[in-house]
């Protein structure tokens, strides 16, 4: 029996179109606008002016708190503007615009492909320098990776868990870095786990990638305390209360974070990040996406530097199919529809998902016939269609008793719903308010 | 570019679900048992069926159009499951106009006072059917005697249940081991050649359908079990203190409409709790008193009450009944 989470869960198709197309290089555009907020947390404070020359891998905004990142240039070339454009989200927020000039990289970024096995930095150290490179999650929450790495006082950390897991369909960024990048990525869980001063990590991995648990059982047998932990293909297998539950049995409690069990959650990516920042001294300027969709021509995996356009990994794949209806940052579950393709790919941009018209159009909401499918799938435990329900009533009272802010947007509900009622976009207002009320009361 | 895209929330799929496609599935799983009545009922059957399916489609359809004025939604295949449902538990020997006030009382009354599909706190087919029970005693209780294919439609012959023969046996004293011997055989029963409703005779055909919404996920196993393993046990129980004035569990889950309610109506999307552990509740709850209401009550068969007083307590057990939690602190 292959581990898994206990409580609901779908399997919707897979669709991994682009899992044989390995990684390659995306062209560098003429300019990139790069977002001083692309994480969770404070924005950044830019720390450059029009008319500055930078070079890859210079600080470009300063991270203003604990809980937020430094930005880099991900290019070479003279700083155009510091302005207010759109960014994925739909609001216009500040960027540093590059006009591209060359590629020059600053000197003590090593760019040679060689494996550096040994960890000469101290935890100090490994802290500081993943925190100085900008590494957010890169599994799309992009959450500060060196905050979860400074495990506060009173909680100790007892396993490293690095989420492999790419539950969401479509995608392979993850599935394709495991494979080319295999060694780097077990050097990178190396790091981590000095970092955290656990000799444990477990990688979880679904089932639907074989190749890539044949491919890294095999490397982690040179590493010591690194097991691969292959899981059933159910999402949200990713979600990271759910791959705790499946690979180490503890359940997070509600409101709380993995560190409560003892836990820490990496996604794969940020792993190699982590890797190229301690041993490469490299920030995190450049990442891998998926571009995919069953009528475009091209489903691939790209590697492009942060602030590089959406229109521009579009072309490399083939450009945008006639039917499309929606353009998906992320995968199709839990990804955010664009409005635009000129907006810029960051640090969170997992993949490109172009899904056609009659795939992603909503049908017509019918009553409930309270089939309780949602309830089965919910992987919290909820009652979508009753939080449903009294968010239209507002009932935040009951919303708060019933837990609301459990859920984790997974959108199994949303997904399952025979009657087609769009339940967690109910849940969400009712999340945000409750949200509201609850920090008032604090 | 000026393709105008869609800017929507997560998730951006569906899984293609949709209420036909649950409602149609239960009226596939419902083909073997309709299959063995008509074999064993003939035309009977056939006339009760076309009768009670028309019938509800057009009350459904005339109080959808004319009365509350809004969206004619008879397409949704609710309308269908209730009309067979509805034949399946009457005997098939009944006039038509009697199917005919049944249908109006199930849909009209049973389904869209509440506002229609979903909305709904009784089974429909179960208000229908109690309703011509206590309207129409005789008609309802004289089960025609299998002919085979050929049976006709209002002129049979016709007997009695076994659960009424155990009933009134016991009643005047005789003792269940003689009884025993007026009823059909296990397997007979099992296959259906008994006295008794359209659709509940054939237990073989009832499971046949239930395994198919099984593994559609249709249904899940939670109410059938626990209806059927409940009176399994509570029936054993009683079975086992006084073998001389109690059946056992396999008489009691094989006669009657238990299978047919276990499976086809205490199922019932609309009427029934929403988390496993509410269908576990429910199910027992049905399971307890059908066997109270066969054992000690009036009626020789409990199942319909059984199913519509548990409906009751459905909106109770939703409210009080929660599933579990992910990372619930254990008290």
């Amino acid at each position: 029996m292959l581990k898994t989470f206990s409580i609901g869960g779908i399997h919707p198709a897979e669709n991994k179109l682009s899992a044989e197309s390995a990684i390659q290089a995306l062209p560098i555009p003429q300019m990139v606008s790069i977002p001083i907020s692309q994480h969770i947390g404070a924005p950044a404070t830019p720390i450059v002016k029009k008319g500055d020359e930078v070079k890859v891998g210079q600080l470009i905004a300063k991270s203003s708190g604990f809980v937020s990142a430094n930005i880099h240039s991900s290019v070479s070339g003279t700083v155009f503007k510091v302005d207010d454009i759109m960014d994925a989200s739909g609001f216009r927020r500040t960027s540093v615009i590059i006009k591209v000039d060359g590629d020059e990289w600053l000197e003590h970024i090593d760019r040679s492909e060689e494996l550096v096995k040994e960890i000469s930095a101290s935890k100090e150290e490994i802290i500081k320098r993943v925190g100085d490179a900008g590494i957010v999650g890169l599994g799309g929450a992009t959450f500060p990776a060196h905050v979860k790495l400074s495990v506060p006082p009173g909680k100790t950390a007892e396993v490293l868990i690095i989420n492999a897991v790419e539950c969401e369909p479509y995608l392979t960024s993850d599935h394709r870095i495991m494979l080319e990048k295999g060694d780097e990525v077990l050097v990178g869980t190396q790091i981590l786990m000095k970092a955290l001063e656990v000799n444990k990590a477990i990688i979880g991995i679904e089932n639907n990638k074989p190749d890539a648990i044949a491919h890294l059982t095999k490397l982690a047998a040179n590493y010591q305390g690194i097991e691969i932990c292959p899981l059933k293909t159910q999402y949200p297998q990713g979600g990271e209360k759910q791959l705790i539950a499946a690979t180490i049995k503890r359940e997070v409690p509600s409101g709380a974070l993995p560190i409560e069990v003892g836990a820490v959650v990496q996604n794969v990516g940020t792993a190699f990040a982590v890797y190229e920042a301690v041993q490469k001294n490299k920030p995190l300027i450049e990442r891998v996406a998926t571009i995919t969709g069953k009528s475009l021509k091209n489903p691939s995996n790209w590697l492009f530097r942060i602030g590089t356009p959406v229109k521009d990994i579009i072309e490399a794949a083939g450009g945008m199919p006639e039917d499309t209806g929606k353009i998906v940052g992320g995968g199709p579950m839990m990804g955010k529809a664009l409005s635009s393709i000129d907006v810029p790919l960051t640090k969170g941009s997992s993949g490109l998902l172009l899904l056609p018209r009659e795939e992603t159009a909503r049908k017509a909401t019918k009553a409930c016939i309270r089939c309780g499918k949602c309830v089965s799938v919910c992987p919290m435990g909820l009652e979508p269609y009753l939080l449903m329900v009294c968010a239209d009533k507002k009932d935040y009272e009951r919303l708060e008793k019933d837990a609301v802010m459990d859920c984790i947007e997974c959108g199994s509900c949303s997904f399952t719903c025979p009657a087609n009622r769009p339940l967690l976009d109910y849940i969400r207002l009712g999340k945000g308010k409750v949200g509201q009320i609850m920090r008032a009361r604090k | 570019m000026n393709t105008k895209v869609l800017v929507a929330p997560s998730p951006h799929v569906h899984s293609g679900d949709s209420i036909q496609k649950n409602m149609y599935g239960v009226v596939f799983a419902m083909l073997p048992a309709l299959l063995f009545s008509f074999f064993y009922f003939g035309l009977g059957a056939l006339v009760v069926t076309l009768t009670a399916v028309a019938s509800c489609y057009l009350f459904e359809f005339l109080i959808q159009k004319y009365i509350l004025k809004t969206e004619v939604s008879i397409n949704d295949g609710s309308a269908l499951i209730t009309g067979i449902l509805l034949a399946f538990n009457v005997p098939s020997n009944l006039p038509i106009w009697i199917i005919m006030i049944g249908a109006l009382v199930a849909i009209g009354i049973g389904k869209m006072t509440f506002g229609g599909l979903g909305n709904n706190v009784f089974n429909p087919a179960l208000v229908g059917r109690v309703f011509l029970l206590i309207s129409f005693p005789v008609q309802m209780t004289s089960w025609p005697v299998s002919k085979g294919l050929t049976s006709g439609y209002i002129d049979v012959e016709t007997g009695a249940t076994p659960l009424a023969i155990i009933k009134e046996g016991l009643k005047s004293g005789q003792s269940l081991s003689s009884l025993m011997d007026k009823i059909p055989s296990n397997m007979d029963m099992f296959l259906g050649n008994m006295g008794g409703s359209m659709g509940e005779i054939a237990g073989a055909a009832l499971v046949l359908g239930l395994i198919y919404m099984l593994i559609r996920k249709i249904i899940t196993w939670h109410i059938p079990v626990a209806v059927i393993g409940s009176v399994a046990i509570l029936t054993g129980i009683l079975h086992m203190v006084d073998p001389e004035a109690y059946a056992g569990p396999v008489f009691h889950i094989l006669t009657g409409g238990l299978l047919l309610g276990a499976i086809f109506m205490a199922t019932d999307y609309v009427t029934s709790p929403m988390s496993n552990k509410g269908m576990i509740i429910y199910g027992v709850g049905i399971g307890v008193l059908t066997v109270v209401i066969r054992v000690f009550g009036a009626y020789p068969e409990g199942v319909s009450f059984a199913i519509l007083i548990m409906n009751a307590f459905v909106p109770l057990i939703n409210v009080y009944v929660k599933p579990k939690r992910f990372g619930e602190k254990r008290k």
